[in-house]
C-alpha cells in the first residue's frame, strides 16, 4: 500500500472528492496557484480548474462566509484557513451562521462546509500560529469538530467530512503533516513513510465521524487524547512502562462516549492529555463525562495534562508544550492516588 | 496655514434632535428623470457621478418621466401597488398583535416599501435574496402566504421554522428568500458567495444582498465587495438607507464618505443612488443591476434612499432620539401615495378605488390572521413541540443530543 504524509493524504482526499462530485470546491489564502503555504492543495488547481480550487483574499471571514453562501447554493465548500490561529474574524460565521442554518431553518436551508486549518504547535510558531482552538468549537451547537492523528485517517475523515451534510472543523495538527511526534523534539523526526499508519489506500474511502480509535490497548489506565498527543501519549507510556490503554478520540463532537466509557471502566484510571490551554479546554468536558458516567469504577482522581493556561510562547515553545515527561509524571501520580 | 493646536475628538451628530424642527435641506434631491440611464456594459469609471445621485422616476405632478421610466405595464403597476398596500396593512395588524400579547417582537416597514416590493419584481423566479429584516416585501410581491408568515410571527404550531427563530425571521428557498440571520451583515457575504456558486456552475441565477445603512459598517460588508468586485459575482447589493440605525444617525456608519453608494467605488463596483420611495425608479435601477449582472458584468452596488417612518421594531421609541414629525419633512414623499397618485395620473386609479381595495385588502389580511390565530399565538393555542427544539440541528441526531432529549423527558 502506498505510503503518504499527511499533507499527501490530505491533498488526496480533496482530490478524491473533487473527481467525484464536481460540486466539491476548494479555495483559501495562497490555495490556488501555490497550492497552500503547508501545500495541501498543490496541483489541484492544474487539474480542476481555477473554478474549482483558487485563491481567496486575505479575509477569513470572506472565506467561510462565501463558503456558506455557496453551500446555501447546492455546493460542498471544503475551505483552508491558513492557521487555527487566523479563524477568529470567522467565527462569527461559523458560530452563527454555518452552524445554525439547517436548524433556523427547519432544514429549508443547509451548510455542508468543511474548513480546514493547521492547528498546535512544535514548530515554533509563537502565539499565533500555535493555537488549538478545538473547544472554541465543541462549545457551538451545529458544528462538528475532527482531528486526525495520521496519514491515513485524515484522509478517510476528510472524505467523511466532505461527504458530511453538515459543517465540519477539520483541524490539522500541523507538527504532524510530515510525520508522528512525540513530543521529544531534540530526537530525529520519524518521517510517515516509515509509520504504518502512513499507508493510505488509494481512491475513494472514508473513516466515520464520532468513531474513536484505540491505539494501545491496556489494562491499568485510560489516556485520552487525540492529533499530536497520540504519540506524547505513546511514548509517556512505553517510557513509564504502564499497561495503559491510549484511545485516540478522532472526533472530538459528535464524540465516542461508548468507547471511552468501556474502557475506563475496564480500567479505572483515566488521564486526559491536549495541547490547548488547560482552563475550560475540552478536557474539562471529558473530565466531567468520565466522572458521570464511570464515577463508581474510578480509583482515582481524572487527570489532564494541557498546555499551561498562557498564550503559545515562542522561545519557550517546550516548557510550554505538555510531552512525554509531564504527560509521564500524571499516569504515574494517577497510578500511585 | 493649518490648525495645529490640541487635538479634537469629532463624533458626528443629526441636524436635529427631539424638539428641533425637522430639517433635510442637506438632501439635495435632483428632478425626477434627471439622472441619465447608461447601457448595462457602461465602463464604471464613467459613471461614478450615479453614486452621488438620486435616480428618480415620478415627479411631483405623478408623471414617470426620463430615461428611467416606461418599464412596466399599468397591470404591473397596479399590482405593485396592491403589494405595497398589503404590506403596509399587514405590518399593522401583526404590530398591533404584538401589542395585545400575540408575539414577542415585530419589524415593520412603514415608509420602505417600495424597495423590497419593486426589487422583487426586477429579479426572475430562481434568483435568490440574502434579506435583512426588513424586506418582508419581497416575500408578499412574490405571492409567498401571509397565513405562512403570521404563523412564523406567533411561533403557533404551523410554524415552518418549529418556533426556532425570532418573529419574522422568515426562511423561504422556494421564494428566493434566504433564512434570515438577525446578526447584522452576516448575510451580505453569503449573498456574493451563493452567486459565485452560481457562476462556478454555468448557472443562469443571480443573488441580491441587502443591508441598512448601518450595518454597513461591519467587516462583512467590505468582505462582501472585496469577493463580488475580485469574482465579479453575479450579484445585486442593496444597501438600504433609512437614515436611522435604531437610534444613531446614518453619519455614524457614514463618516466622511459622502454617501453609501460610494463605498462601491473604491472596488470599481457600479455604484447607484436612487430614490428609495420611488417604485418605478426601484425597479427601473434594480433591473439594470440585475440585467448587468446575468449578462456576467459583475456586481452592482445601490443605495437606496429613503426613510424608517415607523419604529425600529416593537422595542423602540424613536421620539427619544427624533423630532416627531421628521418623517412628514421627508423630502421624497410616501411610495404608496406617490404610486397612488401616478396611477390616478395615467387614469387607471381613483380615490374611490383605493379606498375599496384598502378594505379589500384589510378584509383578506384579517382572514389570514383569523386562519393563523387558529393554529396558535405565542402564549395560546397550538405552539411547536420540546422535542422540535432537539431536531433538526444536524442532519443526523448525534447521540449527545440524544440523551439530552432522554432527560428532557421528550
Amino acid at each position: 500500500m502506498p505510503r503518504r504524509t499527511m499533507i499527501e493524504a490530505i491533498r488526496d482526499a480533496m482530490d478524491v472528492s473533487m473527481g467525484r462530485d464536481d460540486k466539491v470546491v476548494v479555495f483559501g489564502e495562497d490555495v490556488g496557484f501555490f497550492g497552500g503555504v503547508f501545500r495541501c492543495t498543490q496541483g489541484l488547481q492544474a487539474k480542476y480548474g481555477k473554478s474549482r480550487c483558487f485563491d481567496a483574499p486575505i479575509n477569513e471571514s470572506g472565506i467561510v462566509g462565501s463558503a456558506i453562501g455557496m453551500a446555501a447554493y447546492g455546493l460542498k465548500p471544503c475551505v483552508e484557513i491558513q492557521f487555527a490561529d487566523y479563524m477568529y474574524p470567522a467565527y462569527d460565521q461559523l458560530t452563527q451562521e454555518a452552524a445554525r442554518l439547517r436548524y433556523r431553518s427547519n432544514g429549508d436551508f443547509t451548510c455542508p462546509i468543511v474548513v480546514r486549518m493547521p492547528t498546535g504547535g512544535g514548530i515554533f510558531g509563537g502565539q499565533t500560529h500555535s493555537q488549538s482552538p478545538e473547544a472554541l468549537f465543541t462549545h457551538v451547537s451545529g458544528l462538528k469538530t475532527v482531528v486526525p492523528s495520521n496519514p491515513h485517517d485524515a484522509k478517510g475523515l476528510l472524505i467523511a467530512a466532505i461527504e458530511d451534510p453538515d459543517p465540519v472543523i477539520f483541524l490539522e495538527p500541523k507538527r504532524l503533516y510530515n510525520g508522528p511526534f512525540d513530543g521529544h523534539h531534540d530526537r530525529p523526526v520519524t518521517p510517515w513513510s516509515k509509520h504504518e499508519l502512513g499507508e493510505v489506500a488509494d481512491g475513494h474511502y472514508t473513516v466515520p465521524l464520532g468513531k474513536a480509535a484505540i491505539r494501545r490497548t491496556g489494562s491499568a489506565i485510560t489516556v485520552l487524547a487525540y492529533g499530536t498527543m497520540v504519540y506524547v501519549a505513546q511514548a509517556a507510556v512505553e517510557e513509564t512502562g504502564i499497561d495503559a490503554e491510549i484511545i485516540d478520540l478522532r472526533t472530538l463532537l459528535p464524540l465516542d462516549l461508548d468507547t471511552i466509557v468501556a474502557s475506563v471502566k475496564k480500567t479505572g484510571r483515566c488521564v486526559i492529555v491536549h495541547e490547548a490551554t488547560l482552563t475550560s479546554g475540552f478536557g474539562a468536558e471529558l473530565s466531567a463525562l468520565v466522572q458521570e458516567n464511570c464515577f463508581y469504577h474510578l480509583e482515582a482522581p481524572v487527570a489532564r495534562v494541557a498546555g499551561w493556561d498562557t498564550p503559545y510562547p515562542h522561545a519557550q515553545e517546550w516548557d510550554y508544550f505538555p510531552g512525554p515527561a509531564r504527560v509521564g509524571r500524571a499516569l504515574l501520580e494517577t497510578m500511585e492516588a | 496655514m493649518a490648525d495645529a493646536g490640541m487635538l479634537r475628538f469629532h463624533v458626528p451628530e443629526p441636524e436635529v434632535r427631539p424638539g428641533g424642527t425637522p430639517d433635510f435641506s442637506n438632501v439635495t434631491v435632483p428632478k425626477a428623470g434627471s439622472v441619465p440611464r447608461p447601457e448595462i456594459d457602461v465602463d464604471p469609471r464613467t459613471i461614478r457621478d450615479l453614486a452621488f445621485s438620486i435616480i428618480r422616476v415620478l415627479n411631483r405632478n405623478g408623471e414617470a418621466v426620463g430615461p428611467w421610466a416606461g418599464l412596466l405595464s399599468d397591470d404591473e403597476l397596479l399590482a405593485g401597488l396592491r403589494h405595497m398596500m398589503t404590506l403596509r396593512t399587514f405590518d399593522a395588524r401583526m404590530q398591533m398583535a404584538q401589542r395585545q400579547g400575540k408575539t414577542s417582537f415585530y419589524m415593520q416597514h412603514l415608509g420602505e416599501e417600495a424597495v423590497s416590493c419593486a426589487f422583487r419584481k426586477a429579479l426572475s423566479p430562481g434568483d435568490m435574496n440574502f434579506p435583512t429584516y426588513r424586506q418582508a416585501g419581497l416575500l408578499i410581491a412574490d405571492g409567498y402566504p401571509m397565513v405562512t408568515m403570521m404563523n412564523q410571527i406567533y411561533s403557533n404550531e404551523a410554524d415552518p421554522l418549529k418556533g426556532r427563530q425570532l418573529p419574522i425571521m422568515y426562511s423561504s428557498k422556494e421564494h428566493g428568500f434566504f433564512s434570515i440571520s438577525g446578526n447584522l451583515a452576516t448575510q451580505y457575504i453569503q449573498a456574493v458567495g451563493w452567486a459565485m456558486a452560481s457562476a462556478i456552475s454555468n448557472d443562469s441565477r443571480i443573488a441580491a444582498g441587502w443591508i441598512g445603512d448601518g450595518s454597513t459598517a461591519e467587516s462583512d460588508f467590505h468582505s462582501a465587495l472585496v469577493f463580488a468586485s475580485t469574482y465579479k459575482a453575479p450579484v445585486v447589493l442593496n444597501v438600504v438607507n433609512n437614515q436611522w440605525a435604531i437610534s444613531t444617525f446614518q453619519g455614524i456608519a457614514r463618516g466622511g464618505s459622502g454617501t453609501f453608494a460610494a463605498r462601491g467605488l473604491g472596488f470599481g463596483i457600479p455604484s447607484l443612488r436612487v430614490d428609495g420611495n420611488d417604485y418605478l425608479a426601484v425597479h427601473a435601477v434594480a433591473k439594470w443591476a440585475a440585467e448587468r449582472a446575468r449578462s456576467n458584468l459583475g456586481p452592482t452596488l445601490v443605495e437606496y434612499v429613503t426613510y424608517r417612518a415607523g419604529a425600529h421594531s416593537s422595542s423602540d421609541d424613536p421620539s427619544a432620539y427624533r423630532p416627531k414629525t421628521e418623517s412628514d419633512a421627508w423630502p421624497l414623499g410616501d411610495p404608496i401615495v406617490r404610486l397612488k397618485n401616478h396611477l390616478i395620473r395615467l387614469g387607471v386609479w381613483s380615490d374611490e378605488r383605493h379606498a375599496q381595495a384598502e378594505a379589500e385588502i384589510l378584509d383578506t389580511v384579517i382572514a389570514a390572521q383569523k386562519e393563523a390565530e387558529s393554529h396558535g399565538t405565542l402564549h395560546a393555542g397550538g405552539k411547536p413541540s420540546t422535542r422540535d427544539m432537539f431536531e433538526g440541528l444536524y442532519a443526523e441526531m448525534p447521540p449527545h443530543l440524544r440523551r439530552q432529549r432522554q432527560q428532557a423527558g421528550v
